[in-house]
């Protein structure tokens, strides 16, 4: 029988959000690049909680878009409530999230791929990998179509042999309904990668009209909302928004879930796989926290033109009575009307570990992977990742260095190197105190930190490169005249003090000085900064951070010069780890399968102490001074 | 490949009794068997672990020494690698023949510290113990001797454990909190945390307290013996010494350096400096000799003034008194065999009531070393109140560990100032972290580049 062949530089397997980065990236660089999808209908879609962003999850959208990704332009055009959060904390931790109006947030991404140049978009099963010699040759498609090409990116999320369970109903699905891919599992296996089995869940989905919203606590977005990308005009966000509600569980929730959790597949036995620790279900979450006597509930819209919400924190696989028995505890949602059920999914994924830090198989030249794949849960870590590898097999193709980003760069630097060093056995998830140095890694300095990279890889153009630097030469100039900037204390000035609760002046300071007392700022000192040139809101908050929290910053940046003596120690690739003595068997294993590049990712390996990092240390430098 | 060590173990200077050559490594038994013939004619490859041969070692037919061999085999060895000592007759020679003999077949010469190194690679004791046994092997006296055995049994880790875990748990509940806010309050935890960082700056300081007294334990207390010329201090440091170091005449200004030497004193540590007799002259050679006199009496931290008992208190005694204010001085009334002027309790009260000098005024004799005993209980009162008479207590003696402890007080510190400024908690983990990993470094919890490397190249070879 006669089969399709067709040549591409780069297949992307999926079009989840990792799979919309890396085949736009792909496509970006010059590079033809197709995409499959088991349904176009379903292209960047948002199975589960409708928002982007989040505590450290902000983070990662930021920084994706400083490097040229599409996400943050995407929900910045469809997102319908965004508000900061975290601001009664430190900069470090303030985080971006955004409702999505989730249909208009998969259209607009989709028409981006549709209309991409180099681009094209395919629905197909995705059902073997070709490899020749440890060197990715393309892939075939379940009708025995083959498309070759010299890298391929694997970004499957959840949909490899995907099943989904609630009490004792179970069948083979990807999320929504659609098609699982069934068949690409064996070929991975064939081709000698390991692969896991890991799960995860999501709320039910209720009708808008049976909630009785008075019992709630109503929740604004911002008044003034910040937009994801450095690229959105401020003025073009500002607009009318939706409410979130907060309503909490109670005893009685929690007694119902207690006397039925045998009924619980993940209690009695029948899902095996790993869920995620820091997203729990409310089952894991009454057992967990057991003294807790109540937990929150966000119903969140999933868009302008469906009735739907999301019951946010309420992600169970319990049996379709216990859902109703226990939802309806809920203060407001006495009479809730289920539209679609609670449900946990499985998945087969990887062990991250046969990744290298550029998201290539270590084993197979040219295959990368990223998202849900490598064992990470949630939209933005999937699309990070998705970008680093779509923009890495375009550079793998064009013979050209990867881009890596390592932890005191970006959250998709941690992000990475978490997932490729420290084998989760649990779908991971982004967290602000995974981060070492987030006071350097804020997502109000992503672009300072990480558009150049962008612009080095070629999906930043000129105009923007030169407008971030313009930007921060403007920080910097501004910084310095402060710093020379002296306050009397003149009734102006004590006045102003006042007026912002601060301490009178008693002698002469520097404004500088002044900026640091935690209830002033740069911004409410305007009034007796004389000479202050008129700068953009963007300049001013990177100006007041910088003057405001200096002493910290320069602290944790000498944490990042330690940080990076460790990480330039390279170990040689193909060092014998049996013939060091002194390494402890564990560690001789566990360094010998993951084959750390530096001393530094040898550190973070779990199982691996301090002393066999010292007696790594020891041993490379003896080896090298014996030559 | 891995190497076979093998080093004298002994003090090289040592010439008499018995020296011990020590080996290690995967073919210690097999070459010592090729040197060694056992009286009963057994190999060592046969005999049972922790067991002592009597024979004779060879070098092939020739006969180096008899000796007493004890065998070790791994893991319960120092290096958990097998052991071989041999114990031969002592004489620099003999001993280097039979070191000469192991090299030959098949050892090689063990690097300065490589058999400590080695009992750390192979996680035997961890850094702080490794360090504790340079400090032992190279303790002058007996109480850095059991304060380096306390830090070897790991007194000093499980301390800097406790206070590290305990810093780790703030750090990860705030952490958690920042991550979770649902689950994990931090309302009012920086009160909580306030009261427990000044806990930790109160651990920190009483540790750093000892080191002090670590460091004069380790390294001596540097003392000046000052007095006007012909008083006799080169005959009290030479009775402290017990050894003819200075020149010791009659003639007023002969000596004319300061000589360095470290005498001991009731097991104490002095690093005396002898120095010129104080007096006006014209002579240019000695004028530097009583600039640096007074230099080194600025700078010690024990002056130890002798004054002649035969001879009653003189202008130059007086302005050499009048310069010793703020320093820890004792007072000598030397040469107590002859008759003294001299009434030790009338000194004590005029040198303070009339020149606020508190200086502790002890009668000795440099001749017949009479006094010596009172000496040494004076310096002890005065540099240990008492204290350190208590057995292998956690005593600070390594200047890593002290610069460590001191950046740990800093952090600490700027946690206290960043609560008082009213910064949120996620500032207060940058300097949380950075005392929790300043402490992992004491005790090799926390990895520093070139750290394994600069402890071990302090030792000495063959340990």
């Amino acid at each position: 029988m006669p089969h399709i062949t067709e040549e591409y530089d780069v297949v992307v397997v999926g079009a989840g959000h990792a799979g919309c980065e890396a085949a736009l990236a792909s496509a970006r660089l010059g590079l033809e690049t197709i995409c499959f999808t088991v349904s176009n209908d379903s292209i960047a879609l948002m199975p589960c909680n409708p928002n982007i962003g989040g505590s450290s999850k902000g983070h990662l959208v930021r920084e994706i878009d400083a490097l040229g990704g599409e996400m943050g332009k995407n929900i910045d055009a469809t997102f319908i409530q965004s508000k900061m959060l975290n601001t009664s904390k430190g900069p470090a931790v303030h985080s971006l999230r955004a409702q999505a109006d989730k249909s208009e947030y998969s259209r607009r991404m989709r028409s981006t791929l549709e209309n991409q140049e180099h681009l094209i978009v395919r629905q197909a099963e995705v059902a073997e990998l070709i490899v020749e010699d440890g060197v990715v040759g393309g892939v075939k498609t379940v009708s025995g179509a083959t498309y070759r090409a010299k890298a391929v990116v694997l970004c499957t999320g959840v949909y490899l042999k995907a099943r989904c369970i609630y009490g004792d109903i179970s069948y083979e699905t990807g999320p929504n309904g659609l098609m699982p891919a069934s068949k690409l599992t064996e070929s991975l296996i064939k081709n000698g990668i390991e692969v896991r089995r890991f799960k995860t869940g999501t709320p039910a989905r209720v009708d808008k009209r049976s909630i009785d919203f008075s019992k709630m606590e109503e929740q604004f977005g911002d008044k003034e909302v910040i937009p994801f990308s450095f690229t959105t005009d401020r003025a073009s966000v500002q607009k009318e928004q939706v409410s979130c509600w907060l309503t909490y569980t109670n005893e009685e929730t929690h007694k119902i879930i207690r006397d039925n959790i045998d009924r619980s597949p993940l209690y009695s036995g029948v899902i095996h796989s790993t869920g995620p620790r820091y997203c729990p279900s409310i089952e894991d979450k009454v057992v967990k926290f057991a003294d807790k006597d109540r937990h929150q509930v966000f119903i969140e819209p999933e868009g302008f033109y469906t009735n739907e919400m999301y019951l946010g924190g309420m992600s169970s696989s319990m049996p379709e009575d216990v859902q109703y028995a226990m939802y309806k505890t809920v203060p407001g949602l006495e009479n809730v009307k289920i539209i679609r059920n609670a449900y946990a999914i499985e998945y087969d994924c990887i062990n991250a570990i046969q990744l290298r830090p550029s998201l290539e198989f270590k084993k197979i030249k040219g295959l990368f992977s990223g998202g849900q794949i490598n064992g990470s849960s949630g939209y933005e870590e999937a699309a990070a990742q998705g970008l680093v590898a779509g923009i890495n097999a375009a550079l793998s193709v064009k013979k050209e260095e990867p881009l890596i980003l390592d932890r005191s760069q970006a959250y998709i630097g941690v992000l990475i190197d978490d997932l490729v060093t420290k084998e989760t056995m649990e779908p991971y998830r982004m967290m602000t105190s995974r981060a070492e140095y987030r006071l350097i890694l804020r997502q109000d300095n992503a672009d300072e930190r990480l558009t150049k990279l962008g612009y080095r890889v070629g999906l930043i153009d000129q105009e923007r490169m030169d407008k971030t630097i313009e930007k921060y030469n403007l920080v910097k100039d501004e910084v310095e005249r402060v710093r020379g900037v002296n306050v009397g204390t003149s009734d102006q000035v004590q006045e102003v003090l006042r007026r912002c609760g601060s301490q009178e002046l008693t002698t002469g300071t520097s404004l500088a000085d002044l900026i640091k007392r935690p209830e002033l700022s740069y911004q409410a000192l305007a009034e007796i900064d004389k000479y202050r040139p008129e700068l953009a809101v963007e300049v001013a908050e990177q100006v007041n951070i910088y003057l405001k929290y200096e002493g910290y910053i320069s602290r944790q940046l000498r944490q990042v010069e330690h940080f990076k003596k460790l990480e330039n120690k390279i170990i040689p690739e193909n060092l014998d780890y049996d013939s060091i003595q002194g390494l402890r068997i564990e560690a001789k294993q566990k360094l010998a399968k993951l084959r750390p590049h530096s001393i530094g990712q040898a550190s973070r390996i779990s199982g691996v102490s301090p002393a066999d990092i010292s007696v790594l240390l020891v041993s490379l430098e003896t080896r090298s001074r014996r030559g | 490949m891995e190497r076979t060590i093998a080093a004298i173990s002994t003090g090289t200077m040592n010439s008499g009794g018995i020296s011990i050559v020590r080996m290690s490594g995967a073919d210690a038994i097999l070459i010592a068997d090729k040197v060694f013939e056992a009286k009963n004619g057994k190999s060592l490859a046969d005999a049972a672990s922790h067991t002592v041969h009597y024979g004779l070692i060879k070098d092939d037919q020739k006969v180096i020494d008899e000796a007493l061999v004890i065998l070790m085999k791994a893991p319960n060895t120092y290096t958990r690698q097998d052991i071989v000592e041999i114990n031969c007759h002592g004489g620099i020679l003999v001993t280097r023949l039979v070191l000469e003999t192991l090299l030959k077949h098949g050892a090689v010469l063990a690097e300065p510290g490589e058999f400590t190194k080695l009992a750390f690679l192979n996680g035997r004791i961890d850094l702080s113990q490794a360090e504790a046994v340079i400090d032992l092997i190279n303790s002058g006296n007996k109480y850095a001797l059991k304060a380096s055995v306390g830090q070897l049994k790991g007194k000093l880790s499980t301390a800097v454990r406790g206070l590290r875990d305990d810093i780790l748990d703030k750090i990860a509940y705030i952490e958690a909190a920042l991550d979770d806010p649902e689950h994990y309050d931090l309302t009012d935890y920086v009160d909580y945390l306030w009261k427990n960082v000044e806990n930790y700056v109160d651990n920190v300081e009483k540790l750093l307290a000892t080191s002090d007294e670590g460091r004069i334990i380790k390294e001596g207390i540097n003392t000046c013996i000052l007095g006007k010329t012909n008083v006799g201090k080169s005959s009290l440091l030479n009775a402290l010494a017990k050894e003819e170091l200075a020149i010791v005449t009659d003639i007023a200004g002969t000596t004319r350096d300061a000589v360095k030497e470290q005498v001991m004193i009731d097991g104490i540590m002095l690093n005396l400096i002898d120095t010129a007799g104080i007096r006006e002259t014209d002579d240019i050679v000695e004028n530097i000799g009583i600039n640096k006199a007074k230099d080194y009496a600025r700078k010690a931290e024990l002056v130890i003034h002798v004054l002649d008992g035969s001879k009653s208190i003189s202008q130059e005694d007086l302005s050499i008194i009048e310069s010793l204010k703020d320093k820890k001085v004792i007072t000598i009334i030397n040469k107590s065999d002859l008759d003294s002027k001299l009434d030790c309790q009338v000194l004590e009260r005029e040198l303070k009531d009339k020149y606020s000098l508190e200086a502790k005024v002890i009668r000795l004799s440099a001749l017949t070393g009479q006094g010596l005993d009172e000496l040494g209980a004076a310096i002890k009162d005065m540099f240990f109140k008492g204290h350190i008479q208590a057995d292998e207590d956690i005593v600070i003696m390594n200047e890593r560990h002290r610069s460590l402890l001191i950046e740990t007080l800093e952090s600490l510190k700027k946690v206290e100032s960043g609560i008082r400024e009213g910064f949120t908690e996620d500032f207060l983990t940058i300097d949380l972290m950075d005392a929790y990993e300043k402490l992992g470094l004491i005790i090799g919890q926390q990895v520093e580049d070139d750290l394994a490397d600069r402890i071990f190249a302090k030792f000495c070879m063959g340990k």
